[in-house]
């Protein structure tokens, strides 16, 4: 049991990496940025590695390991990873390297030094690898609320005009969701203790007798931590907030991986900890979901800043997640679990690219762009491209997920379904005004001299278009990869999923 | 004929070696060189430590209830609180060797050709010492005293010096004289109330012992207003001693009037000691009489953290804010009170330890940031102090960060371990009300963070001034530890696990 996993080595890389950034010598940003991008490439292939290694069929956890922590509350450092988990980290490895190349010069104009904050996103890669493979709760919770300094420092220190009070409102919402759930953390740990002994195990406390009471108690507690994590609607206020301040990199990861984590916590915990609460909440998280699907459709297609349309964009796409999850049918889980992956890689796409458009031209609002199709083509059919992937067209990856999804959906909420797939009508409205008002028309005065995409930054893209085609067309390997673990919640969870009705 | 008690000296060793050590201290003053004093007192005042702790190290595992005839009982709460007080005066002292923060002649009149007289001779009030160590000597004894008059007694050998130091400040003297005065009025009110609630309590059962209180209490067998008249008036004593709310208010004042060091001193090894008399005489004397107390000290306990956390945020006195933030821990500590359990008693010395050495570091920091007349604690001041001495502000940070119970840190499993014990038995309330204090608290530990790194520095002769070794070693003590037991807590949490017994 005491070997050391493959995980561990993932989160352990990064770690050993921030020691190296700090014994290189001064005044050499380029050797730093250089170092940083090899550490998180390393890491990128060694979680190919253990891709390759997995084994498809099995619906437990692989690759675990199980250290003795704090031994007075049974508290263990313990990883394993699923299908779910796998994908997840596999999207964060492919995701660093491609945003340290892609923001080049983001640290530059930050508060501190280029050092200190490539040693922010690597300790963030290796926390982000142990929050999706923790199989101990009180871990998985340390975690969770460790990643939030790191975040913090990297908007506030690094991030754009009203930095400061960003990364403080995320931060004071996160942490008070945090601590609501380390009272349910508590709560379920002492009904553990009673029943079974102390222990933190995710699969020992699934297997808990509590009372229905009790349960929806502890699952709101978890619940709305990872509500705010993942913002549904009424609890995001903060993201559009932290997503206009924070560099084009961080804000990747931020909504890229870290809001998964709280869309990967209802899955972990909140569905598998508390079967029935979940089913007691579920139409009223659907509500929320569908709410949170159109209002941030109709608050991204009013939005004039290129960040806060992504930001809102991603608010409808969270509902689509939290749909998928809680329409308890094996077939919405994995679609959720995709989505998961593909808004991950169109938001960084989107991210990226806005990114560099704004920083050629000093603004993010939507109007100083128009025509850019024009003078700067490759930038220009990027963004296209991933504005595409997000309002999910067929033959790139999010439609596979967002079809998924509301087929899941369907089975079971037919009129659930019917309301999402309106969020499909207003993707296609707020990515094709946007397209038209920026890539289009007439070239805006002042544009007319704008660069196209240099060579890095043509390299750090190329992956991710590739990622959003090649699955589009061909899911098949991560759904192999989704499929056993999805069914094994769901089996837990006590949900079958409804036969087919043949129709007449 | 009187008959002499029989006196175990090896178990009472810890106390006679630091009283003895007091009185060679006052000796000093009397004898030796007004230049060599200052010198000879900090040795001989962390000499005594050291040999009473060694003392201690002898008896640990022992117990014993006839060590001082009836009067005080060594168990394993009282040798852990003795050892941390101990431990921490420790600190403490190599603060106050740096004799700068004291007056230099405590008699002059503030403002006065006497007081500058006294300064421009090099004059130095080096009673400090003596006076330090006789507060530790009733620290000593406030948590393993078990009966009414040695509570008291150690009550006031703990009070009375500690009027005195609060009010040596060098500079802002007539503040320092002022905070004397307001904690001497207000301290002797209390010690009033606790001595009149002994006096109902004697009344009720017919014995000073807190063993006799309890047998009474299970028999029943008398007047029920007595016991009652004397919890309430037994309680307003201790719960000024921790500052709790409604009997808070000299709190904030006394902080900040007094030296730092000595704020410091206050703030951890009063409370501990305050904090285990109150655990001892509620756990041991109390405990039958739940149903009487508990109601009224959850209210108190609410209030104490809800009132703390809500009035910190107004303040703008970096000492002050740690004033009301030491109110809301105390509010967190009464939780253990309330659980009346092992595992509420191990969390409340886990607790009182970490917070110790971490209140110490962030007093001891305070201390250095000066400008040309002084410690500055002005918060408006201290902004972008991180850009001035990184490594000040960010180990102030780490202490901020512990303080607001982040993970990682030892404040996180402080409060784990704590409401942990309180969920245990039953009280869910103080424990949801104390996760979402904790987000209160976080906002304006925050605030000071984004002061320190997120605001640029003022044009202000305001710096961290070069620490002496000895302040040095104490802050990286502190520093150390607080990291240490947010990694690998069981190397205290194991030891305050063996520790949590009371003998009865």
């Amino acid at each position: 049991m005491s070997q050391l996993s493959i995980v561990t080595v993932l989160e352990l890389v990064p770690l050993a990496g921030v020691i190296g950034l700090f014994l290189l010598p001064k005044g050499s940003t380029k050797l730093i940025k250089q170092f940083a991008i090899g550490v998180s490439v390393v890491d990128l292939a060694i979680s190919i590695l253990m891709a390759l290694r997995f084994n498809r069929g099995v619906a437990a956890m692989q690759f675990v390991e199980s250290r003795n922590w704090i031994s007075s509350f049974g508290i263990k450092y313990a990883v394993g990873i699923d299908g779910i988990a796998l994908v997840l980290i596999l999207m964060t490895t492919v995701l660093v390297p491609i945003v340290l190349l892609a923001g080049w010069k983001e640290s530059e104009n930050g508060r501190w030094s280029p050092r200190v904050y490539y040693a922010l996103i690597l300790v963030l890669e290796a926390m982000m690898v142990g929050v999706f493979a923790a199989t101990d709760v009180f871990l998985f919770y340390v975690i969770f609320e460790a990643m939030l300094i790191p975040v913090y420092f990297l908007i506030g220190g690094y991030g754009r005009g009203e930095r400061a009070q960003a990364a403080m409102k995320f931060l004071l919402y996160s942490l008070a969701g945090g601590l609501l759930m380390l009272a349910a953390v508590i709560g379920t740990y002492v009904i553990a203790t009673n029943q079974i002994g102390s222990t933190f195990d995710v699969t020992a406390l699934s297997g808990l007798h509590i009372d229905s009471a009790t349960e929806n108690m502890l699952f709101l507690g978890f619940f709305i931590a990872f509500a705010i994590k993942a913002p549904l609607w009424p609890l995001h206020t903060w993201l559009p907030t932290a997503a206009k301040s924070a560099t084009p990199a961080t804000s990747v990861l931020l909504l890229g991986v870290l809001d998964k984590v709280g869309t990967y916590g209802m899955i972990r915990f909140c569905i598998t900890l508390f079967p029935h609460a979940a089913h007691t909440f579920t139409p009223a998280i659907i509500v929320l979901s569908l709410i949170s699907i159109l209002y941030g459709a109709f608050l991204a297609i009013g939005q004039k800043d290129i960040n806060g349309l992504i930001a809102f964009t991603s608010i409808s796409h969270f509902g689509f997640i939290t749909l998928g999850i809680f329409a308890m049918t094996s077939q919405g889980l994995t679609g959720a679990s995709l989505y998961m992956v593909n808004h991950g890689f169109s938001t960084a796409a989107l991210f990226l690219v806005a990114g560099w458009m704004a920083s050629r031209r000093g603004s993010t609002k939507i109007e100083d762009f128009g025509g850019l199709q024009r003078v700067t083509p490759v930038m220009a059919w990027t963004f296209f491209i991933a504005g595409m992937s997000a309002l999910a067209l067929p033959g790139l990856s999010s439609f596979v997920s967002e079809f998924l999804v509301l087929v899941g959906t369907f089975t079971r909420y037919p009129i659930a379904a019917i309301i999402g797939t309106t969020g499909i009508v207003l993707a296609a409205l707020y990515v094709l005004i946007t397209v038209q008002r920026s890539l289009h028309g007439p070239t805006t005065p002042g544009n007319e001299s704008l660069t196209d995409l240099n060579l890095r930054e043509k390299i750090a893209i190329a992956p991710v278009i590739a990622i959003l085609v090649i699955f589009g067309f061909f899911p098949k390997p991560i759904t192999d990869v989704l499929n056993p673990a999805s069914h094994e919640v769901m089996t837990h969870a006590g949900s079958v999923d409804p036969l087919p009705k043949a129709g007449k | 004929m009187l008959i002499a008690p029989q006196l175990s000296y090896s178990l009472l060793a810890p106390i006679l070696i630091v009283l003895g050590g007091a009185l060679l201290g006052v000796l000093v003053e009397a004898v030796m060189k007004k230049g060599s004093r200052a010198a000879i007192q900090t040795a001989i005042a962390l000499g005594t430590l050291v040999l009473s702790f060694a003392f201690l190290w002898k008896i640990h595992g022992q117990s014993s209830k006839t060590a001082a005839v009836n009067s005080v009982s060594i168990d394993g709460v009282g040798i852990f609180l003795q050892g941390t007080i101990l431990i921490l005066s420790f600190i403490a002292v190599l603060f106050i060797a740096d004799t700068d923060n004291f007056a230099a002649q405590a008699s002059a009149v503030p403002g006065s050709e006497d007081e500058r007289a006294s300064v421009l001779a090099g004059k130095q009030q080096t009673e400090i010492f003596p006076l330090t160590l006789f507060a530790v000597s009733g620290m000593l004894l406030f948590p393993i005293a078990s009966d009414l008059i040695t509570l008291f007694v150690a009550l006031e050998v703990l009070s009375l010096p500690l009027y005195l130091m609060a009010g040596l400040s060098r500079r802002r003297r007539l503040l320092s004289q002022e905070a004397a005065l307001k904690y001497f009025l207000l301290g002797a009110f209390s010690s009033a109330f606790f001595l009149f609630g002994a006096a109902f309590l004697y009344g009720y059962s017919g014995s000073m012992s807190l063993d006799g209180i309890a047998s009474a209490i299970s028999a029943n067998s008398s007047n029920d207003v007595f016991l009652l008249i004397g919890i309430a008036f037994l309680s307003v004593g201790l719960l000024f001693k921790i500052g709790a709310v409604p009997f808070h208010s000299w709190t904030p004042d006394v902080y900040q009037g007094a030296p730092t060091p000595i704020t410091g001193f206050m703030a951890a090894c009063t409370k501990i000691a305050a904090m285990g008399a109150t655990l001892r005489i509620f756990y041991v004397a109390f405990g039958q009489a739940e149903w009487q107390w508990k109601p009224i000290i959850l209210v108190i306990a609410i209030l104490t953290m809800v009132v703390g956390g809500i009035a910190a945020i107004a303040q703008r006195d970096v000492k002050r804010m740690l004033a009301f933030s030491s109110i809301a821990h105390a509010g967190f500590l009464l939780a253990a009170v309330l659980a009346l359990n092992t595992d509420g008693l191990k969390g409340a010395l886990f607790y009182l330890a970490t917070y110790g050495f971490t209140t110490l570091g962030a007093f001891g920091i305070i201390t250095l940031v000066r400008d040309s007349s002084g410690e500055v604690t002005d918060l408006n001041r201290w902004v972008g102090l991180g850009k001035k001495s990184p490594l000040a502000a960010s180990i102030f940070t780490l202490f901020l960060l512990s303080f607001a119970g982040i993970p990682l840190t030892s404040g996180f499993i402080a409060k784990f371990s704590l409401f942990t014990g309180a969920y245990e038995s039953g009280n869910t309330v103080v424990v949801v009300v104390g996760v979402l204090t904790s987000a209160i608290t976080a906002f304006f530990y925050l605030r000071v963070v984004v002061m320190l790194f997120f605001t640029d520095p003022k044009n202000d002769s305001v710096s961290v001034v070069i620490p002496s070794f000895m302040t040095r070693a104490a802050i990286a003590v502190c520093a150390l530890v607080t990291i240490v037991l947010g990694v690998a807590p069981s190397l205290l949490l194991d030891t305050a696990q063996t520790f949590a017994t009371f003998i009865r």
